[in-house]
């Protein structure tokens, strides 16, 4: 029950790009068409899924101070983030060349760019604050992931449809994106009335 | 002789120290090639502390020592990184940077370092620094790469502090709050009411809600690209 108010909570509540503003720069430069969205949102859930429980077994069982080295070395944690993160990006874009190229294709530059994407890293820095165990990190990540997925294939949704409409030349494209989000921020805030225990 | 005093003033010529390329480097990024109206980079982290000036400043700040260093860094070390792992030295450069930054925050002012938590970490995902590392210092000599790392830094914090200006005048009817500079301006509380030094028409302000959550910020900055790109029309999206 836990786990599933955690899912809950992070792909909805507290969602990484409504609430935290959280991979902001992928999630408006690839959500142009909503295929492409679906695949980098797809890779997303993937990577947060990975990054979490190996950054969490690193935070405990590396960095803590009963840890290996016995040291707080805690300090560290930025760079060996990074670190993962950055491994694991490659090993998913090795992985979508293999089996779906067009897919690799489309995606382009922004696969190699979700190790810069904050949400990962974000999500791995947010896990460290709010102290969850190993199997709680799992369905934070997850569910950060999917509420990430959610978010990028509405707004890509939204702006394929935006194309046919008569907006003011000066706020096409990156302007209307940014108050489409704003709008659906306060939608989803609306799901802040849901009490997770009735789950 | 001549010729090589010709020689000479060209190559002083040719790399002054503060010439109208470098100053261009600088200006450039506050309004053609802003990093978040224009380049669209970097909106990850930060957003989320743009509901008080104070943590945006100290943001600003930060983000501006990251992008100026990393950006020398990688600018000297150019030409022995290796072209295939250039992404992990890059980032190897900007994470010992930012946990410099953390730890010195950490030591000199916990409470805005508490209020910023986990955003001073995330400036390492920050993509205009990456960007910045990509597009200009793999490329260019050392001093022109921290200026345009300067720039950049200072293009992205002017629009954070203009979006925080905005959301906490009208989100908490005060400026500054926090600081020593802290200016209660409009807003509801009694002791705006009390403050003898302000002028008799304050304290009538009802706060406004809307401007503390995330969706206020999206929201001025699509009327601040509407803005910038009406008086700029060069930079409008045709497609």
């Amino acid at each position: 029950m836990e786990l599933v108010n955690i899912f809950i909570k992070s792909a909805f509540i507290e969602n990484l790009v409504l609430t935290y503003f959280l991979g902001m720069c992928s999630y408006l430069a690839v959500s142009k068409t909503v295929k492409t969205a679906f695949g980098l949102g797809l890779a997303v859930i993937f990577v947060l899924g990975i990054t979490m429980p190996i950054n969490w077994l690193i935070m405990n069982y590396l960095l803590g101070e009963n840890g290996l080295f016995g040291v707080d070395l805690t300090f560290l944690k930025l760079i060996l983030f990074i670190a993962v993160i950055a491994s694991m990006v490659q090993l998913v874009e090795m992985v979508i060349e293999k089996f779906s190229p067009s897919l690799y294709n489309s995606l382009g530059i922004f696969l190699p760019l979700i190790t810069v994407n904050c949400a990962i890293l974000g999500g791995s820095l947010f896990m460290v604050t709010k102290e969850y165990n190993f199997v709680e990190s799992v369905a934070f990540g997850l569910g950060g992931g999917f509420g990430w997925f959610l978010a990028i294939i509405a707004i890509a949704a939204i702006r394929e449809k935006i194309k046919y409409s008569n907006v003011p030349a000066p706020l096409r494209g990156l302007g209307i994106a940014f108050i489409i989000t704003g709008l659906m921020g306060l939608a989803f805030l609306s799901l802040l009335g849901i009490d997770p225990a009735a789950f | 002789m001549a010729e090589t005093a010709i020689q000479k003033t060209e190559v002083k010529e040719k790399e002054p120290l503060f010439g109208p390329k470098e100053k261009q480097l600088l200006s450039d990024p506050l309004n053609d090639n802003n990093p978040i109206t224009v380049q669209v980079l970097g909106i990850c982290s930060a957003l989320a502390v743009t509901t008080l000036v104070v943590p945006s400043v100290v943001m600003t700040v930060a983000v501006v020592f990251v992008t100026a260093f990393s950006s020398l860094f990688t600018s000297l070390l150019r030409k022995s990184i290796p072209k295939q792992v250039r992404m992990i030295v890059q980032l190897v450069i900007i994470a010992t940077l930012v946990t410099v930054v953390e730890l010195t925050l950490k030591a000199l002012n916990y409470e805005v370092y508490k209020q910023l938590a986990v955003f001073i970490g995330l400036i390492i995902t920050n993509c205009i620094v990456m960007g910045r590392l990509e597009a200009f210092s793999m490329a260019n000599k050392p001093w022109r790469s921290f200026l345009d790392g300067v720039g950049n830094g200072l293009g992205y914090g002017a629009i954070l502090i203009i979006v925080a200006l905005i959301r906490e005048l009208f989100g908490k009817g005060s400026l500054f709050a926090g600081s020593a500079l802290e200016w209660k301006i409009i807003g509801p509380s009694a002791e705006y009411m009390l403050d003898t030094t302000s002028i008799g028409w304050l304290g009538w302000y009802q706060n406004n809600n809307l401007m503390v959550l995330s969706g206020a910020a999206m929201f001025i900055i699509g009327i601040l690209i509407w803005i910038h790109r009406s008086w700029n029309p060069k930079l409008v999206d045709v497609s």
